[in-house]
């Protein structure tokens, strides 16, 4: 054995390591990777419910029905309502924060540890703080801020106009962590010279923000839309630690696609039904990312 | 004049930046100021107790399994780290440095996994799972994290900067590919290494969805879905809840203040290379 080994040339030997080191990472990506998407494509044509041996055929029906059902067009919009108000105004103010933190002098390790906390912390946990914060009088401390200033009693999480931005707020605010510390970086790595020659053209504050610092922002912005887009569009855990029982409520209000697909699969087993969902937010993720990098991308 | 106008930080930007840093980290204050208030006191909007107490931890400890809890997210989280160190590297050194037929295949292969959404995969997990009797275990909790697609693919970025001179050098002291990657290679990459292990670590710690979904016996709860689960239990009694909150981000906070420098060096690292 080792003596066929000496034999082989260095190229042969090369291919037979490099198969060596993948082998299991193969057989990994293949078994839980790769044949559970093409498996959850497979149930989505099913009408399966998990408990039964046999799984029937029905083909396009779960995507039919999909079309014609309430609730997946209610979660598909909140889904996307969650993506449309909150990543825009996630990345304004994380921007905001950064550029401020990157004229500092002194204290940035502080101030950037105040700001990147929220990050490290537990989403559930998170999530059951600020619905503490969300109570109506007299326990909720958002409440007797408002009624320090006169303002009557706001329902948040319990009323359907509400409990959606309720829930945006603590997602935004967990978000700004990691987005300052990503734009914080990208804006170290713009050297000084180049502002230094906005300078000599006379290029004023704003000139150089909206023509040097944001253009060379590029890479950061895009790596930081796309990866903002796929964590809103999965959002799941915030909604089920701050709605009565996990339900989306009130209303299904706040109900995200995730959540449904939860509800379908995990309470109610209809596994079939639930795979076609999974199904649709997989292409949605893989068209809005695709899109983003063209778009994004078009100057290059 | 130019440079003096550089150098010149307007005062008012430290106070308001620092007004919206105490902001940020207001809730996590009063969350741990209601951890030690009588059931009494919650209604009381103070920072500080009236009459501080650690009954609530007392109680949190003996009507739950917090300290069981931390223990299953804690083995879970390292077992899937070390793992995803060990093998995402070793990928993404052989994806790099070797030469072989299929590499590139095999390469977009990999990359194409990070396209999928876990929740596109959580179910025939969670059938593959019940199948083979994965369910409700430790495994259960980590198969499907102890590889990454992005891990790789960030291990392979960074062993583009090692040079192919030392590897060979490697070679002809008599090392094999093996020692060749883990003695020669490995060292040189390991702000990589340390930013993948933090990203790792805090994924899985504070993974929700799939836990939620595997496990079924409250021994096995990780600690977002215990604390989920107590917090449900508990929700009118907000001293526990916010006791159980407590317990499950302050040793959080501390590993990061302890690190701070490492974890932002390695998000913001990531952040470019990514």
């Amino acid at each position: 054995m080792k003596n066929c080994f000496k034999k082989l040339s260095i190229a042969q030997k090369q291919t037979l390591w490099a198969y060596v080191f993948l082998f299991v990472p193969l057989v990994f990506y293949l078994v839980i990777r790769i044949y559970p998407a093409f498996n959850a494509f497979y149930l989505s044509l099913t009408n399966w419910d998990i408990v039964s041996v046999e799984k029937d055929m029905v083909f396009f029906e779960n995507y039919f029905s999909l079309s014609e059902d309430p609730l997946f067009w209610k979660t598909l919009g909140n889904t996307f309502k969650y993506v449309i108000y909150g990543l825009p105004i996630n990345l304004v103010l994380s921007f905001l924060i950064a550029y401020n933190l990157n004229k500092l002098k002194w204290g940035l390790g502080i101030y950037r540890t105040l700001y990147f906390i929220p990050f490290m912390t537990s989403l559930v946990a998170v999530s059951w703080v600020w619905r503490w914060l969300y109570q109506p009088l007299p326990l909720g401390f958002f409440n007797n801020l408002l009624s320090l200033f006169g303002i009557p009693e706001q329902p948040f999480l319990m009323a359907p106009s509400q409990a959606l931005p309720s829930i945006l707020a603590p997602t935004i605010w967990v978000q700004m962590g990691f987005q300052v510390i990503i734009f914080l970086a990208g804006l170290k790595a713009i050297p000084q010279s180049v502002y230094e020659a906005a300078d000599i053209d006379g290029a004023n504050n704003r000139q150089k923000l909206f023509r040097v610092t944001i253009p060379l922002l590029r890479p950061t912005i895009i790596f930081l839309v796309i990866t903002g887009t796929i964590k809103y569009l999965r959002i799941f855990t915030q909604v089920y630690s701050m709605t009565y029982q996990g339900n989306g409520g009130p209303l299904n209000s706040t109900k995200p696609l995730v959540l449904y697909i939860y509800n379908t699969a995990f309470q109610r087993f209809d596994m079939g039904y639930a795979s076609a969902m999974t199904v649709v937010l997989f292409l949605i993720i893989l068209v809005i990312t695709l899109f983003q990098l063209k778009v994004l991308n078009k100057d290059d | 004049m130019t440079k003096s106008k550089l150098n010149k930080t307007n005062p008012l930007v430290y106070i308001i930046m620092g007004i919206g840093g105490l902001l940020m980290i207001f809730p996590f204050v009063w969350m741990v100021a209601t951890s030690f208030k009588q059931p009494w006191d919650v209604y009381n909007l103070s920072i500080i107790p009236t009459q501080p107490t650690l009954a609530n931890y007392f109680r949190l400890l003996a009507t739950s399994n917090f300290p069981r809890w931390f223990f299953n997210s804690f083995v879970v989280s390292i077992a899937v780290t070390m793992s995803v160190l060990f093998f995402d590297s070793l990928v993404g050194y052989t994806l790099c440095k070797f030469k072989f037929k299929y590499k590139n295949i095999i390469f977009l292969l990999i990359l194409s996994t990070m396209m999928i959404p876990t929740e596109m995969l959580v179910i025939p997990w969670y059938v593959m799972s019940k199948g083979l009797g994965w369910a409700n275990s430790y495994w259960g909790i980590m198969f499907p994290g102890i590889m990454t697609g992005f891990g790789t693919f960030l291990m392979r970025q960074f062993f583009q900067s090692v040079p192919d001179d030392l590897l060979d050098s490697g070679r002809i002291d008599g090392l094999n590919e093996f020692q060749i990657w883990w003695k020669i290679a490995m060292p040189l990459v390991k702000p990589a290494i340390s930013a993948l292990a933090i990203f790792t670590f805090l994924g899985n710690w504070n993974a929700f969805l799939w836990p939620l979904i595997v496990t079924s016996t409250n021994s096995l709860y990780t600690l977002p879905v215990g604390l989920a689960f107590f917090s449900g239990e508990f929700q009118t009694e907000w001293e526990m809840v916010m006791t159980g909150a407590s317990v499950a981000t302050i040793p959080v906070l501390i590993v990061f203040l302890i690190f701070q420098k490492q974890i932002v060096r390695g998000i913001a690292l990531t952040g470019l290379k990514g």
